[in-house]
């Protein structure tokens, strides 16, 4: 009965606050909203100089979306390119076709040596093999890959926030001491808050699945319903760390500094990098990261399809994860009133 | 009243603190407090800022802890989660929800002492008319003066109509005829068996009580009616019983 008083509080003073709510609901598709646009848009253009390139080859490139410009001599080229009008020039030099790139931007290296691996395969019609995708497809851009890590992200990171922000609030105004002063046991507060902000992040939630399934119309192979109940672990997890870890801030900026410690490297481990360069033992460092499991689920469900049993194990990980912080929460608790 | 289950001695002190020290840090802010208020008496604890007032009474109530000594409520050790259900607690500080109205501050502390439904309510209408606040309890609290504050602050530690009310200045900020209504009440309370421990700055306000502590930089300097205290410094007011007291604790110290 008090966990639901303090639960209705917390509804009470959300409903009150219309710029925390929004932060929480709409912030996120916002963000999911401009990341799609900045890695889904237009493909992009490489311009390529050629220099003594047979038609079909340049007539291939234009295909595969090449702003092709012919130069009759490598000199004329090689100032075009040091201008910074060309992004590769591609010359045959005693019959070796040599590609020279210009070199400061490492996504147009990438997609300048892309569509000339695909022009010349699409060249020698016969040689080139024929390409099958076991997940995603042809059609499946970046966003799609990685999208699953950033609704995950954005879950855990505005709750976060809030859940810190809300709990420090409580202490420093004085409320959280005369709430102590009252019969109430520092578990009914710990569980008052989860309930209270439950209800939030569950709405949150679903608002986020459906506005990047529906409207941003993210690759989805597997069940929305299975992607809702990460999501909501994964807040939870936010919820019970970010309350835990206002108790060691003494003020609404030094929440904001954890950010850069708690955050960001949970953001790295997550799936968004490729991990596969590091120290296997600095890798081992993602089994710590709630947002992990949470991650590696959403991708395993939006990607792959996959199903209860592919993925049940961060479920538990992420259950333990909330049982843990909400455990340590009472604990914490003890430093206000010992009883 | 509200009637607490097993609590053993009908007769012990509402609050019986024995050589209580506190410190934060090597600053020591209490120093070997020994003091005992009966039930139903309406104390007082009079002291300048900083003289460990507020540490004081967040000892007795168990919010806080001692260094040493001891703390016993109604005859129970402290601190202890069922003697919080005994005693209504006003901090110093407003500790109010701002994005609350103040209706919702009340139900939602009422709902913490376990009281709900039409008692709730008619305890919430109670309080409000007591503190003035009927016509104010559907807006929101960061909309509230001051004083409205401090009244409903005062209204929540009424709520539970504890046996024990222990008020951190509860009429800073209140104009002079609410808080005579108010100290008025406090009276009321008082005859009716209730035990009030208040701290004040007022010297006027002080000769309303039963009986005062006297604290300076942390040392409890005399306990006593108001007349022993300005008997015992052969002053005609409080305000010189004070000072008097103050030189020579300070020349002790
Ligand atoms: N949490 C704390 N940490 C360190 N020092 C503290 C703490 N709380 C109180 N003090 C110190 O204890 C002393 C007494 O403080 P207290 O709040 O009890 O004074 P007070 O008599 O209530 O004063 P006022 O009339 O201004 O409210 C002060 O010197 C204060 O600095
Ligand atoms: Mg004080």
């Amino acid at each position: 009965m008090r966990i639901k008083a303090l639960a209705i509080r917390i509804i009470h003073q959300f409903i009150k606050d219309k710029r925390t709510l929004a932060l929480l609901f709409l912030a996120p598709l916002l963000v999911l909203s401009l990341m799609k646009l900045v890695f889904d848009g237009q493909a992009v253009s490489p311009a390529i100089g050629t220099v003594d390139i047979p038609p079909t080859l340049i007539e291939k490139m234009e295909q595969l979306h090449a702003d092709v410009t012919v130069f009759a001599n490598a000199n004329d080229a090689q100032s075009a390119l040091g201008s910074g009008d060309l992004d590769a020039i591609l010359q045959l030099d005693a019959s070796q076709p040599k590609l020279m790139l210009e070199g400061s931007d490492p996504s147009l290296n990438r997609a300048v040596l892309l569509l000339l691996q695909n022009a010349f395969q699409n060249g020698a019609a016969s040689t080139a093999p024929t390409i099958t995708y076991l997940h995603g497809g042809p059609d499946m851009a970046a966003f799609d890959s990685f999208g699953p890590v950033l609704i995950g992200f954005f879950s855990f990171f505005f709750v976060f926030l809030l859940a810190g922000v809300s709990f420090l609030r409580e202490r420093t105004s004085g409320t959280l001491e005369r709430l102590l002063a009252t019969p109430i046991r520092r578990s009914e507060i710990v569980a008052g808050y989860l309930a209270g902000f439950g209800i939030f992040t569950l709405v949150q939630a679903s608002l986020i699945a459906w506005f990047s399934v529906d409207v941003l119309g993210l690759y989805m192979a597997g069940s929305i319903g299975y992607m809702l109940i990460i999501n909501l672990l994964l807040s939870l997890t936010a919820l019970t760390l970010g309350t835990l870890l206002s108790s060691f801030a003494s003020s609404e900026f030094q929440i904001i500094q954890f950010i850069p410690l708690v955050i960001v490297p949970q953001a790295f481990f997550s799936g968004l990098f490729n991990l596969d360069a590091m120290n296997p033992w600095l890798q081992k460092l993602s089994l710590i990261m709630p947002l992990y499991y949470g991650a590696d689920a959403m991708q395993g469900i939006m990607i792959r399809g996959e199903g209860w049993l592919d993925f049940q194990k961060n479920v538990y990980v992420l259950i333990g994860f909330s049982l843990l912080f909400a455990i340590l929460n009472v604990l914490a608790l003890k430093k206000h009133r010992r009883m | 009243m509200h009637s607490l289950p097993n609590i053993p001695l009908a007769s012990a002190p509402a609050v019986e603190l024995k050589g209580i020290s506190r410190h934060f840090g090597s600053h020591t802010v209490l120093q070997n407090i020994s003091i005992a208020i009966p039930r139903g008496q309406l104390f007082g604890l009079l002291g300048p800022s900083g003289s460990g007032k507020t540490t004081l009474i967040k000892l007795m109530t168990g919010i806080d802890r001692a260094d040493e000594g001891t703390v016993a409520m109604l005859g129970e050790p402290m601190p202890q989660l069922k003697m919080l259900q005994a005693f209504g607690y006003m901090a110093q500080a407003d500790a109010l929800y701002a994005e609350l109205t103040g209706k919702q501050n009340l139900a939602f502390f009422g709902a913490m002492f376990g009281l709900k439904g039409t008692i709730l309510q008619a305890r919430i209408q109670r309080v409000a008319k007591l503190v003035d606040l009927t016509d104010h309890l559907n807006k929101q609290t960061s909309a509230y003066s001051g004083g409205m504050k401090r009244r409903l602050s005062l209204a929540v530690a009424l709520l539970h109509e504890p046996q024990l009310l222990v008020l951190d200045e509860p009429t800073v900020g209140i104009d002079p005829v609410l808080r005579q209504s108010i100290w008025k009440e406090l009276s009321a309370l008082s005859k009716q068996g209730v035990t009030i421990i208040v701290t004040t700055h007022v010297m006027d306000e002080a000769e309303k009580c039963d009986r005062l502590g006297l604290i300076r930089g942390g040392k409890l300097i005399a306990v006593d009616t108001p007349k022993g205290i300005m008997e015992q410094s052969g002053s005609t007011t409080i305000e010189e019983a004070f000072i008097a007291f103050g030189q020579a604790g300070g020349e002790e110290a």
